[in-house]
């Protein structure tokens, strides 16, 4: 069992390790065959060459202001509309909510090249704003706070109904804050995926200053690079805010991701 | 005077509701049900970068069932979907019931491997790229050290489809253990208890037991990655250099949209590729929704 645990964690340490040790290594060292796992000397030259080349300080911002967008306005924005499908009775409820579920089986890409055209139009290519606003309207986020919501007793509108609360008042100060767990759990999945996306910020940004770190990545290595040292110096700086991340706040990071399976 | 109050209540309801999913349904109309029927629009002109497109009617689509990279493409997906998702099913129920024995360091274990759940796609096709690297790469290294001679993962046509899958699969593993480790931990240990009085063993415990209560998580990661395989993109893209020798072998059918739409600004032509796309992924998911209702094992 212990075996089979320690082969575990070294398929899946090992190429993170062999990017750190990478990094550290001179070009003539890493096209050393066969290779020598330990860089001779630890030398940052990798990554202040990569910090020149590339501006990295804008990849992070640029990345972190559209996570923090996408996930703030997507929460707003679905959790408001998974309660109206949930609590509220209106004319066409049904049809409107089957709508979206249905976009949920519809794949992203049938929508990129009107998607581009919208940011045209908007004149909003190359710009922070274009990375997330076609994100924020979530079928997904949606779906999955409607069911929170339906989760908790309908005794609780009532009793605020009676002490004068709107459906509005509702919604932001008695029931929001129960359906918190499920906010953070959106939060981080939104911010995962907006995280990972490589295709929409290719499409959209393409000056180097607008980049994410995903997409800037996909500059380190369009510009014929060969030296890897400096390709893995790069890789290194655009993973560890993540797992940072994910250190410090891995129990809602796994919440969050168990609950997508929960049908 | 109460009906009229009532009446007053109803109005309010119907109008805060309206009022509620208004921003949400604003956005899915412009940017999902308007941007669908453009795109099928697109897909019948012959847009690109500049000037006014002209409608051409269906020639998009005639090119695309002339195009032999349009089929290779397409079978290129098909395969990336025989070959991933049968593997990133068992080694991810695997790995899942291996990480809930609660041996002692189970907690760091689990940490280790949830690691490429977090890492961004494009850094874990560039970790791949170098590991698979034809002259220095670690992976042809090792195989040199065991007396195997190189293998040029990346460019030779009959092998890039492999690499592409191998290191899809492990990265994506990672993220489907979580949900199973989840839905492992749902299982009632009772019925456990109640396999060992019967005197099942470890592994006719995991057939009986295990697997089928763990069907509804199996079958979502299963949906999951079956829609991810089919939309492909990331590692290929960023592994696989363009125009080279292992290009057209690994070409997926979002890599293909991808660089007609986006490389060339032959947008038209992409949009027409987005809609085979789209009709694949279609009809694959209603074969799910069929095919789900034979074997997945709801607990009541």
């Amino acid at each position: 069992m212990h075996l089979a645990l320690v082969l575990l964690s070294f398929i899946t340490l090992a190429p993170f390790v062999w990017m750190l040790l990478t990094s550290f290594k001179t070009f003539e060292e890493s096209v050393q065959m066969p290779p020598d796992i330990l860089p001779q000397a630890w030398n940052l030259i990798n990554y202040r060459i990569v910090l020149n080349k590339f501006p990295f300080a804008m990849f992070y911002w640029n990345t972190f202001a559209m996570m923090g967008m996408t996930v703030a306005v997507q929460l707003v924005v679905c959790s408001m509309a998974g309660y109206a499908f949930a609590r509220l009775q209106f004319p066409g409820k049904e049809f409107l909510f089957t709508l979206c579920l249905a976009l949920l089986m519809v794949p992203g890409q049938i929508f990129l090249v009107p998607h581009y055209d919208i940011m045209v139009r908007l004149k909003l290519t190359n710009s922070i704003t274009a990375l997330w606003l076609p994100k924020i309207f979530s079928a997904f986020g949606t779906f999955m706070l409607r069911q929170f919501f339906q989760g908790l007793p309908k005794s609780l509108d009532e009793a605020a109904m009676i002490d004068g609360s709107g459906f509005f008042g509702i919604y932001a100060r008695i029931l929001l804050p129960l359906v918190k767990p499920a906010l953070i759990s959106l939060a981080i999945l939104t911010a995962l995926s907006a995280f990972k996306d490589l295709m929409w910020p290719l499409i959209v940004n393409n000056a180097m200053d607008k980049m994410t770190l995903s997409a800037g990545l996909a500059m380190l290595i369009g510009e014929h690079t060969t030296i890897y040292p400096q390709v893995m110096a790069g890789s290194a700086l655009a993973v560890w805010p993540m797992i940072l991340l994910f250190l410090m706040f891995q129990k809602h990071f796994v919440e969050g991701i168990a609950l997508t399976g929960i049908k | 005077m109460k009906s009229r109050a009532r009446n007053q209540l109803r109005r309010g309801e119907i109008l805060a509701g309206y009022s509620m999913i208004a921003p949400l349904y604003i956005g899915l109309i412009v940017f999902y049900l308007f941007a669908f029927g453009q795109n099928i629009y697109d897909s019948l002109t012959n847009k690109s970068s500049f000037g006014v497109p002209d409608f051409v009617g269906l020639a998009n689509y005639i090119k695309m069932f002339k195009a032999p990279y349009f089929y290779q493409a397409l079978q290129n997906t098909l395969m990336y979907v025989v070959i991933c998702v049968p593997l990133v099913v068992v080694f991810s129920v695997l790995v899942a019931v291996l990480l809930n024995v609660g041996v002692r360091g189970t907690g760091a274990y689990r940490t280790l491997s949830f690691l490429p759940a977090v890492t961004l796609p494009a850094a874990i096709a560039l970790m791949w790229k170098w590991l698979l690297n034809y002259e220095f790469g670690l992976i042809n290294a090792l195989l040199n050290a065991f007396g195997i001679s190189s293998i040029a993962w990346l460019s030779d046509p009959q092998v890039v489809l492999f690499a592409v899958s191998m290191v899809f699969v492990w990265s994506s593993v990672s993220y489907q253990v979580i949900v199973l480790l989840a839905g492992l931990q749902g299982i009632s240990s009772n019925y456990y208890e109640a396999a060992r009085i019967d005197g099942a063993g470890r592994v006719q415990q995991f057939f009986s037991i295990t697997l089928p209560l763990l069907s509804p998580s199996i079958f979502f990661v299963m949906v999951t990655s079956i829609i991810n395989v089919f939309q492909i993109f990331d590692i290929i893209y960023l592994i696989i250099p363009q125009y080279s020798s292992g290009t057209a072998a690994s070409r997926s059918l979002a890599t293909f949209f991808f660089e007609e739409a986006f490389i060339k600004f032959q947008k038209g032509y992409g949009a027409a590729i987005a809609v085979a796309l789209f009709v694949v992924i279609m009809v694959v998911t209603l074969a799910q929704m069929w095919f789900q209702k034979k074997w997945v094992h709801y607990d009541e």
